[in-house]
């Protein structure tokens, strides 16, 4: 979201501060241009997780799963969206201390249709209720990506309860530390335009340790768990990608040419892990498939999401084919050696897609390699500080993602029985079936 | 009568059918079908995972034809399903009792 870590530094105070405490800050003007395309980009973004998280997750599990994993998704960003007009946005964005925000806009307290958020550009805010919704959506898909590594075991109620618990404990702080102005990894300049460490890194991590504290599902490795329908998982990803462009070129906040670099890297970085996710199918398998090209977009989308602002269209196509092989590798390969569970890859291709993406930033930003940061960039330090910041993140989202998961194991167990898992979700916890033919 | 069962490659239904009517057969039964012969299974693979399909869909065609037919229809099955690789199928000739209209009452060749 934040291009630099030295802008900005009083401004999320801005609202809060008493006018003789403003007095020096220049006041903000708003853009009829900049407030539409905030609010498109929003529901974009909506559109990204409902339907379209949904149905690409909904194809890929097993016939008697599709309503369980759609209804998760649904019940996750309902909870997202309520727990972040409750006290989500104030733990993220209020300013507070180096690691959490402050609660003086608990249930947005004090905001109005007349509210202000900064932007990038000197005097320019936008509506700060825009802002608000904006970064709602982000919540809310980065709780909801969790459920893929969880898939076709785990009951609705515990997501739920986790989901709340979650993006009060990992995701605000997270969201705080990257893009708050007073945040400790935005203070050290990392560049993450618009959620690699907050939105990538912390699900695929926060999945990792659901899918290993919560086990293998029944029949692991052993019974056949093909994806019932990769028709809907395309009409899925096809709807990711559409939504990403509100996700990336709205993470500019105004509607810009910072928005349209967004745009261009956001339609580079999925073509290249498009193909070449599908190569190394060609390469290894003998068959370029479907799923691969959908899974390479995904990868190439999730590379380029902390770049999208500050890469040139070359470093993007790098980052997408990078991160599309590493994906591939790894979910192809080395997860069924580890035996882990993680059903529908969310460490494979969120995970470790976000931890390329994050660290490749630091490299393709460069002016020498076509990036826009200014000319006397430095690609080793940048580098150092995008690895300090993945660190962060991965221990953050780590701890914290064991903690929740643990709270809801006690209080209400994460597992459906047995029977109820043979039988499939659909029926035992939601009393549907998706196909009644 | 024969009763002719003829287990083919499912994108070959067209031009079986085509082929028996021009034979003469009158009519026939058509079904979906999964199993294995020496084809085996077939191999998809899902983000690496590799599953192996033990039983591939197949078109289940039955057909009863006058004695005198069984000879050109057996031909016409077999020159129009054989695409010359493994997994082409199989034909199967069977006798039959009896055949009833249901509609006239007529019996044997008459209602076939």
């Amino acid at each position: 979201m934040h291009r630099t870590g030295l802008r900005l530094a009083a401004l999320l105070a801005v609202v809060a501060l008493p006018a003789s405490a403003s007095a020096a800050v220049p006041a903000l003007s708003v853009d009829k241009g900049d407030t539409a395309w905030m609010l498109t980009a929003t529901i974009l973004v909506l559109a990204m997780i409902l339907p379209g998280l949904a149905l690409f997750y909904g194809g890929l599990v097993r016939a008697k799963n599709v309503l369980s994993i759609l209804s998760q998704v649904l019940g996750i960003t309902a909870v997202a969206i309520l727990v972040w007009v409750s006290w989500g946005y104030s733990l993220a964005f209020d300013a507070g201390n180096s690691f959490i925000g402050g609660t003086s806009k608990l249930f947005l307290s004090g905001i109005t249709g007349d509210s202000l958020s900064p932007t990038f550009s000197a005097g320019i805010g936008i509506p700060e209720l825009a802002f608000v919704a904006f970064q709602m959506t982000f919540a809310a898909i980065t709780a909801s990506l969790i459920v893929g590594a969880l898939a076709e075991r785990v009951k609705f109620s515990a997501l739920l309860l986790f989901s709340a618990i979650w993006l009060t404990i990992v995701y605000a702080p997270i969201a705080h530390m990257v893009w708050a102005a007073d945040g400790l990894i935005f203070g050290w300049g990392a560049l993450d335009f618009a959620g690699g460490t907050v939105v990538h890194i912390n699900s695929g991590v926060a999945g990792l340790v659901g899918a290993l504290i919560a086990g293998k599902r029944l029949g692991f490795l052993k019974e056949m768990t093909p994806p019932h329908s990769l028709s809907l998982t395309l009409a899925g990803a096809g709807l990711l990608w559409v939504g990403w462009f509100g996700f990336n070129a709205g993470s500019n906040l105004e509607a810009t040419g910072g928005a349209a670099i967004a745009m261009i890297n956001t339609f580079v970085a999925p073509a290249a892990g498009v193909l070449a996710w599908m190569l190394a199918e060609r390469l290894v398998s003998g068959k370029a498939s479907l799923l691969g090209g959908a899974s390479g977009a995904i990868a190439g989308l999730v590379a380029v999401t902390p770049a999208a602002g500050t890469s040139g269209v070359a470093g993007a196509a790098a980052l997408g084919a990078v991160a599309a092989f590493a994906c591939y590798g790894f979910v192809g390969s080395l997860k069924h050696r580890l035996r882990l569970d993680d059903s529908l890859d969310v460490f494979g291709i969120h995970g470790i897609g976000g931890i390329i993406g994050s660290i490749g930033t630091g490299i393709v930003s460069s002016p020498l390699l076509g990036g826009f940061r200014p000319g006397d960039y430095e690609i080793a330090a940048q580098t150092w500080i995008q690895v300090k910041a993945v660190a962060v993140a991965v221990g953050w989202s780590a701890v914290g993602s064991a903690i929740a998961f643990g709270i809801v194991r006690l209080v209400l167990g994460l597992r459906v029985p047995p029977d109820a898992e043979r039988e499939g979700l659909d029926i035992t916890d939601h009393g549907e079936r998706a196909y009644n033919f | 009568m024969k009763l002719i069962v003829a287990i083919i490659k499912p994108f070959k239904l067209e031009e079986v059918r085509d082929a028996l009517a021009a034979a003469g057969v009158q009519g026939m039964t058509v079904s979906e079908v999964r199993g294995f012969g020496r084809q085996k299974g077939q191999t998809e693979i899902y983000r690496g995972a590799e599953y192996t399909t033990a039983f591939v869909p197949k078109v289940r065609i039955e057909a009863v034809v006058p004695a005198g037919l069984v000879q050109s229809a057996v031909e016409a099955i077999q020159q129009a399903a054989n695409t010359g690789t493994i997994g082409d199928g199989k034909i199967f000739v069977l006798d039959v009792d009896q055949a009833i209209r249901i509609r006239t009452g007529e019996r044997d060749d008459d209602a076939i």
